[in-house]
């Protein structure tokens, strides 16, 4: 291999007048070689695999190109989040349906995860013996094991052994639970309900503003006010009031058992339920750690010193310990919920209908187009972890320790 | 004013010491443990009845169905399912069918492999095993022959025997003489050209490519055994055959990737960052797709991979984008004034690489590479989504057998194929915290 790191050395520069060198011995002649080679083998490389696909591609009678987006689909997906049907919903729809499908169980995976994953990490340093040995014995008995398998655990373990929707767990307005899925109550929006909801919006404002205000005048003066407190207060009693003096106009559509399905409400497919729970707890056992790991990395000292200043134990914890430990707790963080992120794609054994499995797995068997749509599925997951890492290297860099 | 008292004013002064007494009955033993870290306040108190109950209500279930009320023993479903359900078992029971696991346990290691060839799976498995063990323990000898074994011997004698070997190569031969005879001249102009003495580096040249040729020769010859198509490999060997390649593959290739990423050369690092982040970026079950439909479409017309091999590329592609990070950790992690030693000692960038850098780096980083290869050995059960059995898939393709088809067969297989990668993985895991703390040597800058 070439050179690389070394800076030219003296002897072999030739204007010194140094002994004459041959011209192979130059460090920067040398790296530009083997860059040229390297350039020209992978040039060559992508031009052979081209020409073949196309070679192939001709022998199998496949036309390349998107055109089979806009080809109708003609295939069921159980679960939509926009309206999708099976009769007249183009290949392109069925992207945006799976990709959707992506998001819907990777965000609220996420959030799940990482609430699990900061009480058990805490847990595990918990002074209480029997917390943290159950903490430990959580993060290592799932961490553990693949995802895959507990994926099956939780689908054909767990959820496809509830009973018919006959014989179903019936939770009366909470819902209802059945080997069909779990039947949420549905919120139904009367008229007025939207002042409530301009109201939320004008008081998270406000409640922003406070906030800044609150900060701005501790640090000119040092008096402290309960920004928080009032911030939240605001937040939930201006809707709740408006919501109020609209006549309360929300009701719910709650399920009920209707000959043999249940009829109503939500429903949120088992397939759904599986991944929310395997992804979640499975992330959230790498999540503990990283806690742990960041909590025990900052120096005992802090503690001391916030006590010496006469900081009490919790904001210590908030003002000194937390943000000092995000710092560490962060860059893994956001990797694990990339592997989240990506994980969501295991959906494919169990037949979630998310991206990989309706169209890198069903569209892909109907239409052939191996090419385009891996390329797209791929692209499509390394925009979310590029995006995700560009969001959190964002965040990162705001909490980072400003070094002189 | 304070004066110093005199001795005199001191009514009573103590002249000879007590015997030592124990510390009291309610700071030491079980009871003051107990205080302490179970019911040190009324909030843990609360939170040490929560576990408490939480244990009440987890423990008893798994006990009963993992040990109490399994099942060890029958030769068919009936002694795993309920009388309603057409078995022996008294209504209402729920336990693991263990029986079923002895039963499929040979599938279960083996997959489909003939029977009577499974004493080269069974000699593949000795190797490998007692080549690792003495090279995992720091202190065992011949660490040097060890890996020279376990790098050359191990590799080409584990591919004849599982596949059978003999394969056809005799096409190769003459590729392979033309190349060596251009490797050669080439290796002689380099060095002419660099004036440097040719001697060596075209002894260099003849014997790697000498090395090659017994290679060829040795993957040609028929030693007599039976052709076993990957086909009907499964099982844990599989698992172990893909998480092991890929692990042996991505090492190699890793290093390379991360020595180009840090590499001044613009090109080099160019390509090597666009591949590090494009693998990191996307989930493996998309590469394996893309390893399965995708790949065939890039090779020539008759060229085809089976199966399993497609499978290795894509896992061992995937896993040197991760390594290559585990790696650039290591080189990271190296004071700087190690790199500037080496420069000054006039070595040049092979030999700086080669004696100081890496076997520094990578020391540094065996932890890291022991949580790669968890990770991998947990991600082969992706493959099954592929139609490979590995051990899980194996499992999973086992409960469509009639024979022992009951409510709790997938539970009880689910429950072995846990504990089985649980034990693999625990076992990584402790041996990569055994050595992080056995390097950590305390000169960490």
């Amino acid at each position: 291999m070439a050179v690389s790191e070394a800076p030219p050395s003296g002897p072999q520069s030739a204007d010194t007048g140094a002994p004459k060198v041959a011209l192979l011995n130059n460090p920067e002649i040398r790296g530009w070689l083997f860059q040229i080679i390297l350039a020209v083998l992978i040039a060559y490389l992508a031009l052979q695999g081209w020409m073949n696909m196309n070679a192939n591609l001709q022998a199998a009678g496949i036309a390349s190109g998107w055109a089979f987006m806009g080809n109708n689909a003609g295939f069921a997906i159980s679960q939509s989040l926009i309206e999708y049907s099976q009769a007249s919903s183009t290949y392109g729809r069925v992207y945006i349906v799976g990709l959707l499908n992506t998001i819907a169980v990777a965000f609220v995976g996420i959030i799940l995860a990482t609430i699990i994953g900061f009480i058990v990490g805490v847990a595990r340093l918990s002074k209480n013996w029997l917390v943290s040995r159950l903490a430990t014995v959580y993060v290592e008995s799932l961490r553990n094991v693949p995802l895959l398998l507990q994926i099956f655990i939780w689908y054909f373990g767990v959820l496809r052994l509830l009973p018919q929707p006959r014989d179903g767990f019936d939770f009366g307005p909470l819902g209802l639970l059945n080997n069909r899925g779990y039947f949420a109550p549905k919120p139904v929006w009367g008229e007025g309900a939207g002042y409530a909801f301009y109201a939320f919006i004008i008081g998270c404002v406000v409640a922003w503003a406070i906030g800044r205000w609150a900060y701005r005048r501790q640090m000119q003066t040092g008096q402290t006010f309960p920004s928080f407190l009032v911030g939240l207060g605001i937040i939930v009693f201006l809707p709740l009031v408006v919501f109020l003096a609209m006549g309360a106009p929300l009701t719910w559509d709650i399920p009920e058992m209707g000959g043999f399905r249940p009829r109503g409400g939500m429903t949120i497919i088992p397939e759904y339920i599986a991944m929310l729970v395997a992804l979640s707890t499975y992330t959230a056992s790498f999540i503990a750690e990283i806690v742990r790991a960041g909590i025990l990395a900052v120096n005992r000292g802090q503690t001391e010193a916030a006590n010496a200043l006469g900081l009490r134990s919790g904001p210590t914890l908030r003002l000194v310990i937390v943000p000092q430990a995000m710092r560490i707790i962060i860059p893994p963080l956001t990797s694990q919920y990339l592997n989240l992120t990506k994980n969501s794609s295991l959906a494919v054994a169990i037949a979630y209908p998310e991206l990989t499995s309706v169209f890198a797995g069903t569209a892909l068997n109907q239409t052939g187009q191996a090419v385009e749509i891996i390329l797209l599925t791929m692209l499509t997951y390394l925009a979310i972890s590029l995006l995700t890492s560009l969001f959190m290297n964002w965040y990162n860099n705001r909490v980072a320790l400003v070094e002189r | 004013m304070v004066t110093t008292p005199s001795t005199n004013d001191i009514a009573f002064v103590r002249r000879d010491m007590l015997p030592q007494q124990s510390a009291p009955a309610s700071s030491k033993g079980i009871v003051a443990w107990l205080r302490e870290s179970l019911f040190s306040s009324i909030p843990y108190t609360i939170l040490t009845l929560f576990c408490i109950y939480v244990l009440y209500v987890i423990i008893p279930p798994i006990v009963s169905f993992l040990i109490t009320n399994a099942v060890w023993s029958g030769t068919d479903r009936a002694v795993c399912a309920t009388q309603v359900q057409g078995g022996t078992q008294p209504d209402g029971w729920f336990g693991a069918c263990w029986a079923y696991v002895g039963d499929y346990a040979n599938q279960f290691i083996y997959g489909r492999y003939p029977d009577e060839e499974q004493w080269r799976v069974n000699i593949v498995g000795l190797m490998f095993f007692g080549g690792l063990a003495p090279l995992l323990i720091p202190s065992a000898p011949f660490k040097r022959e060890n890996i020279l074994f376990m790098t050359i011997v191990f590799p080409i004698a584990t591919l004849i025997l599982l596949t059978g070997g003999h394969f056809s190569v005799g096409g190769l031969y003459v590729p392979l003489a033309i190349i060596t005879v251009l490797g050669l001249v080439l290796a002689f102009m380099f060095a002419k050209l660099s004036d440097s003495d040719p001697i060596p580096r075209v002894r260099a040249v003849a014997i790697f490519f000498a090395a090659l040729f017994v290679l060829l020769f040795i993957l040609g010859f028929d030693f007599g055994l039976e052709e076993v198509e990957t086909e009907v490999w499964g099982g844990l060997l599989v698992t172990l055959v893909i998480a092991v390649t890929g692990i042996a593959a991505s090492l190699p290739l890793g290093i390379a990737l991360a020595l180009g990423r840090r590499s001044a050369l613009p090109i080099v690092r160019f390509f090597s960052i666009v591949f590090i982040e494009f693998w990191r970026g996307v989930p493996l079950i998309t590469v394996l797709f893309m390893s399965s439909v995708m790949l065939p479409l890039f090779l020539p017309e008759g060229v085809t991979f089976d199966k399993l091999l497609r499978a290795l590329i894509g896992v061992a592609l995937f896993s040197s984008a991760y390594m290559a990070e585990v790696v650039r950790g290591g080189l990271q992690a190296l004071p700087k004034g190690q790199y500037e030693g080496a420069m000054a000692l006039g070595l040049n960038w092979g030999q700086m690489m080669r004696m100081i850098i890496l076997p520094q780096a990578l020391k540094l980083v065996i932890p890291g590479i022991v949580n790669t290869f968890i990770g991998l050995f947990k991600d082969t059960t992706l493959v099954l989504i592929i139609g490979l059995f590995d051990f899980l898939g194996q499992i999973q393709s086992s409960f469509s057998d009639p024979t022992w088809s009951s409510p709790v067969q997938a539970m009880s297989g689910y429950a072995f194929a846990a504990l089985t990668y649980w034990v693999f993985c625990f076992a990584m895991s402790r041996y990569s915290m055994f050595m992080e703390r056995k390097l950590d040597t305390g000169h960490k800058r």
